[in-house]
């Protein structure tokens, strides 16, 4: 081989593994995000049963109903609508009523959503982020959600994830 | 007193690390040696007193000085001593201290144990290390004083986030952070090398053990941070592809590519500009890594706009190091001499292999961390990569990288016989074939893909044997000479065998947890049982405890097998009062590499409790993967040792010049 053949060789090598990662990702983004919805954004647009998406907003006060064996439903609102939520498993330790909860899963055929996960982010604020940004958008922010502007840094300080989870029993997961 | 003493340290620190910055290039372009050796004396003089402004700071800490600002954020009077301390670093202004302190650190050993380096071009990574320290310790100066004094100082402070109450935070960032912060060295030495317009074998052989001790501290930080989360967050996760675990990932993907092409510059003396451009990619993502962790980029782009200072101040820290850093290699590579032809199918083309999957797969997590962000401030809607995303493009990579680590080692350099070695794998590869076979019988359940992949994991831990017994001819010789070619086979191999198989390991772990988890849910009465995995738990009562900072609900659980009973198990929720927060502390059990996990949801108005158990198979061999990695690494360092820095003459020479 000579030395040209050599190079050629590796540069080829070089873009076929880059053409595969270029391809395995553009795969991957056709199905496997999550986008971040309120219930108002839902209410407006048609989102179809089955397809996956991250519910934020404010737990409705008063809407928080425990049935058998870990299951419970209540219902998320930001303000102009709100979507009922059902959800089998323990909530985080974070889950208060009136406090900002984003929660993971998909709309079934009766417009329920069904959640999987549940997430209430570490902050003293117990706002998420997303939350509060969408709800400052829809000029629903109250300034006593927030008492203090919330230092996003303080629980990611020794690089653990930001947020206590709740994962729902797998046979409530939909795929 | 001592908040003053130890911010005037820290100013003082950031004086002798300008001093540091400048005057040893000066002394290098003069050739003049004493004003090369003001490096030496400054670096160590730098890290005495941002060591005595850490110490200052623990101090603080450890007698509860509300007055302090960042004590009585982050601190407690009745808080156990051990989370006083770690409790300075819990926080940003403290864990940007450590940060510096160990850039010092690293900068210090370098001055202390770089005798054998040629001046010029220890002055000129002494320099570099500096413009670092400079640029970080303006940073806390400016936008993150640790030592702040509050006018009225409170009587109680507002006690530590209790999640990070825990002896993880005493290992994991220090860990994380001497692995991030090593890699400044390779960096310092790649620019230093670029600016000296000269770079050999002996380069690489000075760089190859300071990368590994980076490397090896990363490894088990990154280890620790996961074990940590998963026994502490309650739900025995171990891994969620969030961005600041994205953050850590990044600059070990790169620092293991770095590794392997320092290994081909050290002995073959090729590939030395990708080995100089990865040196300074490494040692950026560490800095994107503090970045994006330290400017709450990631928590919204919205709360980095509106609290800008931290943000943008690393953020030119940033781009002032990486876009010098690049256009310095731009300018400056192609100057630097190729050397060291070899075939495609050799050790050398296996390394490029690996370093070409490695920096790949890298991009891909470069790419998952960042395009939610910039989805976010372009187009304004917001979403989140997770684990569906990696495990189409991060999980295929990887695989084909898996594959082909049992042949890197047994190639030989300049050119390999690829069929020669595919034989001599067989055996390997026939171990890897039956593990699936036993995998797909046993299992029940589960993806198909679960066997495949565990039969890869047992190919790669039987390349990694075959690779030893190969070298030592333990099936060829009599056993006498292998036991002697063994013994005096060098570390390193041994080294590279433990980590290949680590890989393994780590792959068989991840693969049966996330595959044949058992997970049993359910509120839970006293004398209730729950039947998981073959084991009887039975809820024996809930007692509370009064601790230091919290309440305690612990909930007394007796686990039988077959109706034997095997043991106690007590799991507990504790409230911290300061905070109002909750913490889950979930009870493990291990048997053997296996684990059943039991943690507490809440309490009902009936006295019943919601309960997560747990049945974890194999979980405990993701963490011992990258344990018996960094052994390796070790093994490998001990090697190096001997035989590192310059040839001995160099030394000798040096200790015969007059003391100036």
């Amino acid at each position: 081989m000579t030395r040209k053949q050599r190079r050629m060789t590796i540069i080829g090598g070089s873009l076929a593994v880059l053409a595969l990662a270029a391809a395995l990702v553009l795969n991957a983004l056709r199905d496997s995000i999550v986008f971040f919805s309120t219930p108002s954004m839902v209410a407006e647009k048609h989102v179809e049963p089955g397809k996956r998406f991250r519910l934020g907003g404010l737990v409705q006060p008063g809407s928080l109903q425990r049935g058998d064996n870990l299951a419970v439903t209540f219902e998320v609102a930001d303000g102009n609508a709100k979507l009922p939520v059902a959800y089998k498993g323990i909530l985080p330790d974070l889950f208060r009523e009136g406090q900002g909860v984003v929660a993971e899963g998909a709309l079934d055929a009766q417009g329920v959503f069904k959640a999987d996960t549940v997430l209430a982010k570490h902050d003293e604020t117990y706002m998420p982020k997303e939350v509060a940004d969408a709800l400052k958008k829809q000029g629903h922010w109250k300034d006593d959600y927030g008492g203090k502007p919330s230092n996003g840094d303080k629980t990611s300080d020794a690089g653990k994830p930001a947020a206590t989870t709740a994962q729902g029993n797998p046979q409530g997961a939909m795929r | 007193m001592i908040a003053e003493s130890g911010h005037y340290a820290l100013v003082l620190a950031l004086g002798l690390a300008l001093i540091q910055s400048i005057v040893p290039l000066i002394g290098a372009r003069l050739n003049d040696v004493a004003l090369m050796n003001v490096a030496r004396s400054a670096a160590l003089a730098q890290l005495l007193f941002v060591g005595a402004s850490f110490v200052a700071l623990v101090t603080l800490h450890v007698n509860s000085d509300f007055s302090v600002a960042n004590v009585y954020e982050n601190s407690h009077s009745m808080k156990p001593l051990l989370y006083k301390i770690t409790g300075v670093w819990g926080n940003h202004e403290g864990s940007m201290l450590l940060w510096v302190s160990i850039l010092a650190l690293f900068g210090g050993l370098v001055a202390a144990f770089g005798n054998n380096l040629p001046l010029s071009l220890r002055a000129h990574v002494l320099a570099v290390q500096a413009w670092v320290a400079s640029a970080f310790y303006l940073f806390i100066l400016v936008t993150s004083n640790p030592f702040l004094r509050i006018a009225n100082p409170p009587i109680e402070g507002r006690d530590l986030n209790p999640v990070l109450q825990d002896i993880g935070l005493a290992v994991h960032p220090p860990m994380l952070y001497l692995g991030y912060v090593g890699f400044s060295i390779s960096f310092s030495f790649a620019i230093a090398a670029l600016m000296e317009g000269r770079i050999d074998a002996a380069w690489a052989r000075w760089v190859r053990p300071w990368t590994l001790v980076a490397w090896i501290f990363l490894t088990l930080g990154i280890a620790m941070g996961s074990y940590w989360a998963y026994y502490e967050l309650g739900w025995g996760g171990w891994w969620f592809w969030d961005p600041v675990e994205n953050a850590s990932l990044m600059p070990w993907l790169s620092g293991t590519a770095l590794l392997h092409s320092a290994l081909v510059m050290e002995k073959r003396n090729a590939l030395k500009v990708w080995t100089i451009l990865l040196s300074i990619l490494t040692f950026s993502l560490s800095l994107l890594g503090t970045f994006l962790v330290r400017s709450g980029v990631i928590t919204s782009v919205h709360a980095f706009a509106t609290d800008p200072t931290r943000g943008v101040f690393i953020l030119l820290i940033l781009c002032l190091f990486i876009g010098g850093s690049l256009s310095l290699f731009a300018g400056r590579a192609t100057s630097l001499k190729q050397g060291g032809l070899f075939a495609p199918i050799s050790r050398e083309g296996a390394l490029v292999l690996n370093n070409l999957l490695l920096t790949v797969a890298c991009a891909v997590v470069l790419f998952g961390t960042l395009y939610p962000l910039a989805m976010e401030m372009l187009a304004d809607f917001k979403m989140s990569v997770g684990a569906p995303f990696y495990n189409l493009t991060f999980a295929p990579l990887f695989t084909l990288l898996l594959l082909a680590v049992p042949f890197g080692p047994m190639l030989a350099w300049k050119r390999g016989d690829l069929l020669g070695v595919t034989q001599r794998l067989l055996a390997a590869g026939v171990a890897g074939l039956v593990a699936v076979a036993i995998a797909w019988g046993w299992a029940s359940g589960g993806s198909t893909l679960a066997p495949l992949a565990i039969g890869l994991g047992v190919f790669v831990i039987a390349g990694a044997v075959t690779d030893i017994v190969e070298r030592t001819g333990l099936v060829r010789l009599p056993f006498p000479t292998a036991l002697h070619r063994a013994r005096g086979l060098p570390r390193s191999a041994w080294g590279a065998a433990l980590a290949h198989a680590g890989l393994g390991v780590a792959l068989i772990g991840i693969v049966c947890e996330t595959t044949w988890n058992s997970e049993h849910i359910a509120t839970m009465k006293q004398n209730d049982v729950a039947h998981i995995a073959g084991f009887d738990v039975k809820l024996d009562g809930v007692l509370q405890r009064q601790g230091p900072n919290y309440r305690e609900m612990i909930a007394e659980f007796n686990v039988s097998l077959d109706g034997k009973p095997l043991s106690v198990m007590t799991p507990s929720k504790r409230s911290f009062t300061t905070r109002g927060s909750s913490t889950t502390e979930a009870a493990l059990l291990t048997r053997g590499a296996s684990q059943l996990y039991i943690s507490l949801g809440d309490a009902n108005a009936e006295g019943a409790i919601a309960v997560r158990i747990y049945y974890k198979p194999m979980v405990l061999m993701i963490w011992w993967g990258p344990v018996l990695m960094a052994f390796g690494g070790v093994l490998s360092l001990s090697d190096r040792r001997l035989r590192v820095g310059a040839p001995k003459p160099a030394r000798a020479k040096q200790r015969l010049q007059p003391a100036e």
